[in-house]
């Protein structure tokens, strides 16, 4: 999983069936210092996340899927979490 | 799931069975703001995408799951069709 920012939302007519009725967000992965990790990615979204905030991001098809109960579905990233804080220790950056 | 864009397409007459009747098309993977970034690939379309629309594609296993109950080897798989793209000013740098 990767901590990412919401920055914006995708709004698409025609997709996969199994995506009917789901939330899209664009999500940028991001470092622990806060900056960009790569590039912005299009994830669903599980948790009722909005723009600006930092959450949690599944990169991989069976937590993605299963966050948002839709088994054999063709989705690999999913929010799954709003994160209120992050905790390091001393040094870590 | 990743954002690109559709900018052509493969045929290929001799193939796995398996990708008998799927097109296939060349995604150009693209930034929030709407940038080339990174190199084009080869992707299944699941959705009726044409050349110069912007899309979102999967990738893995899951892939594969539009095509069920048929097993089709596919790790990239176009699986919507994108209207609009909405980022606040704020987000919008790239």
């Amino acid at each position: 999983m990767l901590i990412g920012r919401v920055i914006g939302d995708v709004v698409a007519t025609q997709k996969a069936a199994s995506h009917e009725g789901m939330k899209l967000l664009v999500v940028q992965p991001l470092n622990l210092d806060g900056s960009d990790r790569g590039e912005a990615v299009v994830a669903v979204d599980a948790v009722d996340a909005g723009v600006g905030e930092r959450v949690l991001l599944s990169t991989e098809g069976f937590s993605a899927m299963t966050s948002v109960g839709r088994p054999n579905s063709p989705i690999d990233t999913a929010v799954i979490g709003v994160i209120d804080s992050v905790d390091l220790i001393d040094g870590v950056k | 799931m990743i954002l690109g864009r559709v900018v052509g397409n493969v045929v290929a007459t001799m193939k796995n069975a398996s990708l008998e009747g799927q097109r296939l098309l060349i995604v150009q993977p693209i930034d929030r703001a709407g940038s080339d970034k990174g190199k084009p690939l080869v992707a299944l379309d699941s959705v009726g995408a044409g050349a110069g629309e912007t899309v979102y594609w999967c990738r893995g296993r899951e892939a594969s799951f539009p095509f069920l109950p048929k097993e089709v080897p596919t790790e990239a798989t176009i699986v919507g069709i994108v209207d609009a793209v909405n980022i606040p000013p704020g987000e919008s740098k790239t």
